[in-house]
């Protein structure tokens, strides 16, 4: 099978949808002929026209805020949010329009739209251009979140999200713009809510988001040349979040941890690790383990900036102390 | 007032309107002060002939956005009184199923987007409505309500930003009653309210809000224009709101006192005033205006004694439609 990049993957993914449907069309800043400062979008106002590849002002509320209008009345806009971090500017239209519209009207208003941006640090871009904060997204009833981890991730999700009815948040990591995967020429869109198991095993269960995936496979791999056999999962979806998949694992292998990259505490990492120690308890035999970023603001210096992400070192780490019992009485 | 060419039928829709909006209010002032409505509420009183004046030059295909005082823009956009008691009772056959209440009241079927808590919250939803209808050739016109109090959103220079840069068909409806909460406009709102628009090259224009045919006039030219693409606009209506912020807002002489009350109630009444022009120009008598007012009243009366006893949403409705259904045969490859 052929092999793209994770920036290829979304392109098309986009101009698949924008072929199919023409009430599709993408908002945001330098996206035309830029092609936004990532590339992603290159060559998609060639074929679409700046009428629906939309420049706009640095006004981040002011464009998110046009998309719900747009959803709310029969359009399904792409945002592009330049930087995850930006998401605090428009949290209100984000979080107190689009979310709740469908609710607030009884079910009678609909708001498809899709907002895509990124997460991820370890990049050398600080605190304001690094943060992954797609927890307090994922806290908003209404709002469906989805991590991709690959380009075949990203493309299928991509295509499912634009054609949802609800707004759905799609962060990419930044770091994995130019990572290749196979990614099949026919169509394919992945559904929401349905986790993929990467790898079985049966010592321990890693769970991991987004670029920690590819942490945990390659924690997996270290564990394996010890004779730890380790299962690996994808959510894909935290909203909707595909707890059966995660809950047969954590029953099957009796230990579990978390990996996700954004801070630890208050986070997905802790939503998971609730629900499988409410719904599996029975089965452990070893607390649920979280691994986030570190609470701190995520610093510049790259001696510190590689200290506040979980590493595959750190995963598999954790991974042994949980097996030999360890984590029993430090709990 | 203005000099528009109607027909005594569009005059006494107006006047009906107009009087449907402040019967709605009154009964629901009565709601509240009788503790029969949960939570609190804004009304509109004073003010009908800015909503009026406005959604009588509009289609049902032209679409509102609203605000926390927003009972006036529902019933002039043409909504029910049965559903909108029933809503604000929080009522199953409320326009949302009782899940929006008073400020979150959207009733699709007329274009009227909703009504938002948030001050200014709506200006990108209805900036966003009008550049859908530029997309995708439409010749709708989307009409944006807030207050003098919501000018101070940033929200708003973004989106007349874009809106003036890609001609965008929405009128941005500033309803300066004054007062932003219980403080005076003068006292939030630096310099001129219209320049800010005319900054980004919108033709701004500031008119009595208490005169629904001068409103309706202009409105029905700036519509017309909107619809060609000569948009976007913006109008400042001057207007007074009668009761206080909220229904809750009894003694307010701290913020404005009695005369100035006084002087909007009596002198600039938007009913009684038009109520007196159809008289002068003989399109009705005090007579067949008194019956006017008296079926309202009686249609409001026994909407709120059809919402009082109507049922509540079923417990099985609180985790309804917090997500929209996608067909899952649109999700196939292909489809
Ligand atoms: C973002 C936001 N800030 C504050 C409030 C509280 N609040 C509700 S109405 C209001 C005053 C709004 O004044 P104005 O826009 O002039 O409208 P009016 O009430 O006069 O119709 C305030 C401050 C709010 N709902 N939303």
């Amino acid at each position: 099978m052929r092999e793209i990049t994770l920036s290829k993957a979304v392109n098309e993914a986009l101009a698949e949808e924008m072929r199919r449907d023409e009430t599709v069309f993408i908002i945001g800043e330098d996206v035309a002929e830029a092609g936004t400062p990532f590339k992603v979008l290159s060559g998609l106002v060639e074929e679409f026209g700046t009428a629906r590849v939309i420049d706009t002002p640095i006004a981040e509320p002011g464009f998110m805020g046009l998309a719900v209008g747009a959803a709310m009345t029969g359009a399904r806009p792409v945002v592009d949010l330049m930087f995850g971090d930006f998401i605090f500017l428009i949290m209100d239209q984000l979080c107190n329009q689009a979310a709740k519209t469908h609710y607030m009207s009884g079910g009678k208003l609909n708001v498809p739209l899709v907002l895509r941006t990124n997460l991820g640090a370890t990049r050398r871009s600080a605190a304001q251009h690094s943060q992954s904060l797609h927890a307090l997204v994922a806290h908003i009833p209404g709002l469906k979140v989805a991590l991709p981890s690959s380009a075949y991730e990203a493309k299928g999700l991509m295509k499912t999200a634009i054609r949802d009815n609800n707004p759905v948040v799609i962060f990419e990591d930044k770091l994995m713009y130019n990572d290749k995967a196979p990614v099949p020429e026919e169509e394919y869109l992945i559904p929401f809510g349905e986790a993929n198991i990467l790898r079985e095993g049966k010592d321990i269960t890693l769970i991991g988001t987004s670029s920690m995936v590819q942490v945990c496979e390659r924690a997996a791999e270290l564990l394996e040349a010890e004779g730890i056999s380790a299962e690996v999962i994808d959510p894909r979806t935290i909203v909707p979040l595909d707890e059966e998949t995660l809950l047969a694992s954590a029953r099957k292998t009796a230990r579990v941890i978390v990996v996700d990259e954004g801070h630890q505490s208050f986070g997905v990492t802790s939503e998971i690790a609730s629900r499988i120690n409410e719904k599996a308890f029975y089965h452990l035999d070893a607390p649920v383990m979280r691994m986030g970023a570190m609470d701190v603001p995520v610093p510049f210096s790259p001696a510190l900036e590689d200290l506040t992400v979980p590493t595959p070192e750190g995963v598999a780490d954790m991974a042994r102390k949980l097996v030999a019992g360890e984590m029993i009485h430090a709990a | 007032m203005a000099d528009t060419k109607h027909n005594s039928e569009d005059y006494l829709r107006m006047y009906s309107q107009m009087v449907r909006i402040r019967a709605f209010e009154d009964n629901a002032n009565q709601l509240y002060l009788s503790a029969k409505m949960p939570g609190l509420t804004h009304m509109y009183s004073g003010e009908e002939a800015v909503a009026v004046g406005i959604c009588e030059a509009l289609t049902d295909n032209d679409r509102i956005t609203s605000t926390h005082r927003g009972h006036g823009h529902c019933v002039a956009k043409g909504a029910d009184f049965k559903a909108m008691f029933c809503e604000l009772l929080g009522k199953e056959e409320g326009y949302c199923r009782g899940k929006g209440g008073s400020m979150h009241i959207a009733d699709q079927s007329h274009g009227n987007l909703g009504a938002n808590a948030i001050v200014g919250g709506s200006m990108g939803i209805a900036t966003g409505s009008a550049l859908r209808a530029k997309m995708q050739g439409s010749d709708d016109v989307t009409v944006c309500f807030f207050g003098d109090g919501a000018t101070a959103q940033g929200l708003l220079y973004e989106v007349m930003n874009m809106a003036a840069l890609w001609s965008l068909p929405v009128i941005y409806a500033c309803e300066n009653n004054g007062y932003s909460e219980y403080t005076k406009t003068e006292e939030i709102a630096a310099g001129s309210i219209t320049a800010r628009a005319e900054a980004f090259g919108i033709e701004a224009h500031s008119i009595d809000g208490q005169d629904v045919l001068a409103v309706n006039d202009l409105t029905q030219k700036l519509v017309a224009r909107a619809r060609k693409g000569e948009g976007p606009f913006f109008i400042e209506l001057k207007t007074y709101r009668y009761h206080g912020h909220h229904v809750g807002d009894i003694n307010r002489a701290y913020y404005r006192d009695k005369e100035e009350e006084a002087i909007w109630k009596e002198g600039r009444d938007p009913i009684i005033n038009f109520g007196k022009w159809l008289e002068g120009e003989g399109v009705a008598s005090p007579e067949e205006l008194k019956a006017i007012e008296d079926e309202i009243r009686a249609e409001a009366k026994a909407a709120v004694e059809y919402a009082l006893e109507a049922a509540y949403p079923d417990a099985s409705e609180v985790d309804m439609h917090v997500y929209a259904a996608t067909d899952p045969a649109t999700l196939r490859p292909d489809a």
